[in-house]
């Protein structure tokens, strides 16, 4: 079976002197649901840049869905994402924000767009929240639309930037179900930045760590093998332990 | 055994090879009896089709019950499992019994996924178009709500300034001087363009009425009097207004959203005193600072017009300037710019403190910033001179 994504030795940074991380390897196979892990600044956020295009290509070599990484460019998107802070535009309702991918890359008519929009927000549980603009809505409920609008092409991969941070234990369950449930029932790959151990632990198949200090990737596998890992940065990550401690 | 034979059939079709299951199938769906039967795989790319022919699949008399029929289906995407639910609800609101049946374990998850297990909902209605009376009655409770903003903002500021005036230290004086450099030192150059300009059109306009009469010396009189006491005023608030105001605006507004003025409150700095105050005080200084410097390159922009096309020399074309313009022509010009500037600055900052809704918010704002400035400084104007005419001055 193909990989859905392959990083092949990538390396990123702002300037050759101002390198982020090197030399990372992995691979993410169709279904699975993965985890980017790390602590703060160490280059969560801007790897996932470089998978969905958004940064230039880094060094080394990434594939997604067979064909090197993207780049920004104008056409139908082969995946979803879902930014930090839900990135929902705010001129328009939350349907609007739903059905936007549908009415610029689907010749379906408005009322196939509205059905449609509308399931998507009812399965991340935006029910009655249609007409609402994204200002009225709380931060998990940005996060819910946010995912609604990725998900709106039925894409084969979506890629997920902290989607339960700074959400209730509830919300955050809730959402953690739904993305295992979607990975089950459509068969969704899922790439998911985090630093949540709950999410984590709830969701992940499999989980690639980078280290700030070592500018590297420290550990893949799943989080019950990072669980239990030797290296000491992976353990204290896992164990919420200070270096002190 | 006539009754297992459909589903022996289903078996030996989901019997396939594992290289017959990756070739994707067309979708397809046809009326049966009872039942719309659905097969192939059923994804988002054939949306459009799948939805045309369901709506063509519901015969004209279906009765009380039609089944959609998945079990052929080999594959299936939410968009379409979304499709046929909404195609359930519709006809259950017709009275039809349907159900979405024949599917495999994974499909069946979909399907509660998608709430297609569920009763059936009523159709969403889409909202109807707010009427004439309501539209007014709306649009007046948010002028009026906005008035009432407008009013609390100013009763605000006044409170805060009276706080600075007595308790200097709570002013965040130091933040005028980086200010000031902000809206006054970098729009130097565009307001000597500007009024240069202004003073060498003024010039030719009228040096061309003048002629005729072999009035060519007055023309320093009609430029330097409108310029100190309008053009240059006007021009540099309008300049200031643009340039300024409509920052001003911006980066309150987005302190507004990502809420920054709260934490200031919370910080017991009270944002009239820390913000507003300062760039009110910068706006009054600077403005009339370029207003000074606007009558002086608007002088010279009709001495240029007088020297070259109307052979006034430049001696007799400033005396003849300084004969017409008096100190309180000068005056009144500058008080004018200082209420200009007073005003652009305190729209500016109510603008950007009623900011709310994201980006979009703050870009409302800040075209309301330069809108309703522009109309405050000509009706401050219009006010200003009819008082100077009526009192003398």
């Amino acid at each position: 079976m193909k990989p859905m994504i392959a990083a092949r030795d990538v390396s990123i940074g702002w300037t050759p002197e101002n390198v982020l991380i090197e030399h990372v390897n992995f691979e993410v196979m169709p279904g699975e649901i993965f985890a980017i892990l790390g602590g703060s600044g160490c280059g969560k956020s801007t790897l996932l840049r470089h998978l969905i295009g958004l940064n230039p290509a880094p060094a080394g070599e990434i594939e997604i869905q067979g064909v090197g990484a993207p780049s920004i460019r104008v056409g139908r998107p082969g995946f979803g994402v879902m930014f930090q802070a839900g990135a929902l535009f705010g001129s328009q309702t939350v349907i609007e924000n739903v059905a936007l991918p549908l009415q610029e890359w689907t010749e379906l008519p408005v009322e196939a767009i509205d059905v449609m929009a509308r399931a998507k927000l009812r399965l991340v549980g935006l029910e009655g929240a249609e007409d609402k603009m994204p200002s009225e809505l709380s931060g998990g409920m940005k996060k819910r639309a946010a995912i609604a609008r990725a998900l709106a092409l039925e894409p084969p991969l979506i890629f997920l930037d902290e989607p339960s941070a700074g959400l209730d234990p509830i919300t955050s369950a809730e959402l953690d179900e739904l993305i295992r449930t979607l990975s089950r029932v459509v068969g969704i790959t899922v790439v998911i930045v985090t630093h949540e151990l709950a999410s984590i632990f709830s969701i992940a198949d499999r989980c690639i760590m980078l280290d700030k200090v070592s500018k590297s990737a420290i550990a893949t596998g799943t989080p019950a093998e990072l669980e239990k890992s030797d290296d000491e940065r992976v353990s204290r990550f896992f164990q919420r332990k200070t270096k002190a401690a | 055994m006539a009754y297992a034979l459909p589903s022996a059939i289903r078996l030996a079709r989901r019997l396939v090879t594992p290289k017959q299951l990756a070739k994707p199938r067309h979708p397809s769906v046809a009326a049966g009896k009872g039942a719309i039967l659905l097969s192939g795989d059923m994804r988002m790319t054939d949306a459009l089709t799948i939805w045309l022919a369901l709506k063509a699949a519901v015969p004209e008399t279906p009765g009380k019950k039609l089944d959609i029929d998945i079990s052929d289906v080999a594959s299936m995407d939410g968009g379409v499992m979304s499709l046929l639910v909404n195609l359930r609800s519709e006809l259950a609101t017709k009275g039809i019994a349907a159900e979405i049946v024949g599917g495999t374990e994974r499909l069946d998850e979909l399907i509660r996924l998608y709430g297609g297990d569920a009763e059936p909902k009523k159709r969403h209605k889409p909202r109807k178009a707010e009427g004439f009376v309501v539209q007014v009655g709306r649009a007046t409770a948010e002028a009026l709500s906005e008035l009432k903003q407008v009013i609390a903002f100013f009763g605000a500021f006044v409170a805060g300034a009276v706080g600075v005036v007595r308790h200097p230290r709570t002013g965040n004086l130091r933040d005028i001087k980086p200010l000031i450099a902000k809206a006054g030192a970098d729009a130097v150059p565009i307001v000597l363009l500007i009024n240069f300009l202004v003073g060498f059109v003024m010039g030719f306009q009228s040096a061309r009425q003048l002629q005729s009469y072999g009035a060519n010396i007055f023309v320093a009189d009609i430029v330097g009097l409108a310029v100190t006491r309008e053009l240059a005023p006007l021009m540099t608030a309008i300049i200031v207004c643009g340039r300024s105001g409509a920052a001003i605006a911006a980066e309150l507004g987005t302190m507004k959203v990502s809420e920054e003025i709260d934490a200031l409150s919370s910080l017991g700095l009270g944002p009239m005193r820390y913000l507003v105050f300062p760039r009110v005080m910068a706006l009054m200084i600077v403005v009339p600072l370029l207003t000074m410097s606007g009558n002086f390159v608007g002088v010279l922009g009709g001495l240029v017009v007088g020297n070259t096309s109307l052979d006034i020399g430049i001696t007799a074309y400033l005396n003849e300037t300084r004969s017409a313009v008096k100190l309180w022509d000068i005056g009144t010009g500058l008080i004018k710019s200082g209420v200009y500037a007073g005003a652009v600055a305190l729209i500016a900052c109510q603008q950007g403190f009623a900011t709310s809704g994201g980006a979009e918010g703050v870009g409302k704002r800040t075209t309301s910033t330069v809108v309703t400035s522009l109309f405050a400084i000509v009706l401050l104007d219009a006010l200003l001179t009819v008082v100077f005419r009526v009192t003398g001055v």
